[in-house]
């Protein structure tokens, strides 16, 4: 496990294991990761990858049969201790999912959704969060002349790009990206990537991907996943061209997948 | 090439068997709207009556407060005003709906979002079986438990708008919740994942994404409580005191549509005003239950998720 260098990490994770009922699901898991980078994380189907980022916001908690034990600390906080807020966890953590998931409200209603569970209630901040969110999600020259309208009529491209903004809509530090492009379209995915590689000056953004091209274009870290383990964990430069492991080498070189 | 042809103009078993099969639905579907359309058509003919062969003019039928069929007024009018029962009917039903209503929400989050293993284990089948309990046996707990409740409280007989409607709350109480808890179940997860992941509470998340987007579907579990409380007759004959006066207070006896048919039906003669009359009522009936159905398909199509 190469330290990082340079940068806070902004989550710690040690010794982390994960089991659904008897199923183990993540096997000793260690990592840091690094602050205002892309960290990316690939590795086959089943091997634990968006169960890992579903633990970063405790949102693998909504699975009723989950165990857990280790410890992850975001910002020297550990997220599991008892009187950790799990709001507030994810209030600062943002999460985008594999299907683009709009509410079936108008465009203005699902980025304000988020400010106004936290309260925000005047409608010239709202105004203001809607647009800067949009603008920060390459999306208001698109939208901004119908943000009264159901956000379904968007494409699946313009309403994952549209999830990305509702998600910075809460100012979080960290956003989470489970596949954010798996159902998109090549075009759509170039564009969320060009978003993604923009939006690293101010968020943590830690991406899941199955999609090792992927990975090799947008991220700063790559950590590779296999059977609920870390195999390696690098500079994404460095595991792509040089990997340390036989495994991580068959999976990149396309030998399993 | 010719073979072929040959061979796929040929009527194959198979093809034989599906146009067997087609024509079976078929005769079957023709049977059933035709016996609705019959039953709609006979009903309507025989309401009409009133109108048309005994001249009672409809302002008279439907905002009459006076009903004694059989026996005429001063001016030689049949005294026949139906509003004493349309009032009734209304009231029962849309007290008993403001009532459930909450109850039944309350019970469907509670089975959906709250604590679906407890709702599924326990609750769902308390709610099954409440359905499939005859309106009699509501009825006669309504007539032993619930009258004299009231007339110890509220003096007077018991028997009235009030019995009838805490009748009908328990009765629609399991249809209406059960709906809901369909259409919140069939709320997509992804919309409850969306709204956690961005730091809302399960409240707010119930409150403001899941209840929002079920909400088409609630309003037709309401309609569909009202529609089964209007047209329940049993039940209600049975508590609700069955004099047909204009309700002055929940607790002096009244009638409804249906209490007053089925009190009455057997002691008419075919062809006269008297009977012509309760087929009158039956007629609103009925027509009230078609109005509930294209309310509930209507909101369906509105509310389905564009």
């Amino acid at each position: 496990m190469n330290d990082v260098k340079n940068t806070h990490p902004v989550y710690t994770i040690k010794d982390f294991n994960l089991w659904y009922g008897e199923t183990q699901a993540l096997k000793n898991i260690s990592l840091e990761i690094p602050e205002k980078q892309v960290t990316a994380i690939i590795g086959p189907s089943g091997c634990g990858k968006s169960t890992f980022i579903k633990t970063l916001n405790r949102m693998v908690e909504l699975i009723p049969s989950v165990k857990m034990e280790g410890s992850i600390h975001y910002k020297n906080e550990d997220i599991f201790k008892p009187n950790a807020k799990v709001e507030s966890l994810r209030t600062e953590v943002g999460m985008v999912f594999q299907k683009p998931n709009p509410f079936p409200k108008s465009i203005y209603d699902n980025i304000a959704y988020g400010p106004r569970i936290h309260g925000i209630k005047d409608k010239k901040t709202l105004d203001e969060v809607v647009e800067k969110s949009l603008k920060g999600a390459a999306l208001w020259e698109e939208v901004k002349d119908r943000l009264n309208e159901n956000a379904f009529g968007l494409s699946g491209g313009q309403q994952q790009r549209l999830c990305i903004a509702r998600a910075m809509a809460v100012e979080p530090e960290v956003i989470l990206m489970d596949e954010p492009t798996s159902a998109l379209d090549p075009l759509s995915t170039a564009k969320v990537e060009e978003l993604i590689h923009e939006l690293k000056n101010d968020y943590s953004i830690i991406i899941v991907t199955h999609n090792m091209q992927q990975a090799a274009r947008i991220s700063d870290k790559t950590a590779f996943f296999l059977n609920g383990e870390v195999i390696e964990f690098d500079a994404t430069e460095k595991m792509y061209s040089n990997p340390h492991d036989k495994r991580t080498d068959d999976y990149i070189s396309g030998k399993f997948g | 090439m010719e073979e072929t042809v040959q061979h796929f103009k040929k009527r194959s078993p198979k093809r034989k068997q599906e146009r067997f099969g087609k024509t079976i639905s078929l005769v079957a579907t023709i049977f059933i709207v035709s016996i609705v359309f019959s039953i709609l058509f006979f009903v309507a003919s025989r309401g009409l009556r009133t109108f048309t062969e005994h001249g009672v003019s409809a302002i008279d039928f439907f905002a009459g407060t006076a009903w004694r069929p059989g026996e005429v007024s001063d001016a030689g009018e049949p005294l026949v005003g139906a509003f004493p029962m349309i009032a009734g009917s209304f009231l029962v039903t849309i007290f008993s709906a403001l009532l459930a209503t909450p109850f039944a929400l309350g019970a469907a989050i509670f089975m959906t979002e709250i604590s679906p293993k407890t709702g599924k284990k326990y609750l769902q089948p308390v709610i099954e079986l409440l359905v499939g309990i005859p309106s009699v046996v509501y009825g006669f707990i309504g007539l032993t438990v619930i009258v004299p409740f009231i007339r110890q409280i509220f003096g007077g007989t018991g028997f009235g708008v009030l019995a009838a409607t805490l009748v009908l709350f328990v009765m629609i109480l399991p249809t209406t919740t059960s709906m809901a808890v369909d259409t919140l179940n069939a709320v997509p997860r992804y919309y409850r994942e969306a709204s956690f992941a961005m730091g809302a509470t399960r409240w707010q998340t119930i409150y403001k994404v899941v209840l929002r987007a079920a909400s088409p579907g609630l309003l037709t579990a309401v309609i569909f409580g009202m529609a089964r409380a209007f047209g329940e007759a049993l039940a209600v004959q049975m508590v609700i005191g069955n004099a047909a006066l204009v309700p002055d207070s929940l607790t002096t006896p009244a009638s409804t549509l249906t209490s007053i048919l089925t009190m009455n039906m057997g002691n008419t003669v075919l062809g006269t005003l008297e009977n012509d009359v309760l087929w009158s009522l039956a007629t609103i009936l009925l027509f009230m239950s078609l109005f509930f159905n294209i309310l509930t398909r209507w909101i369906g199509k509105k509310g389905a998720m564009k």
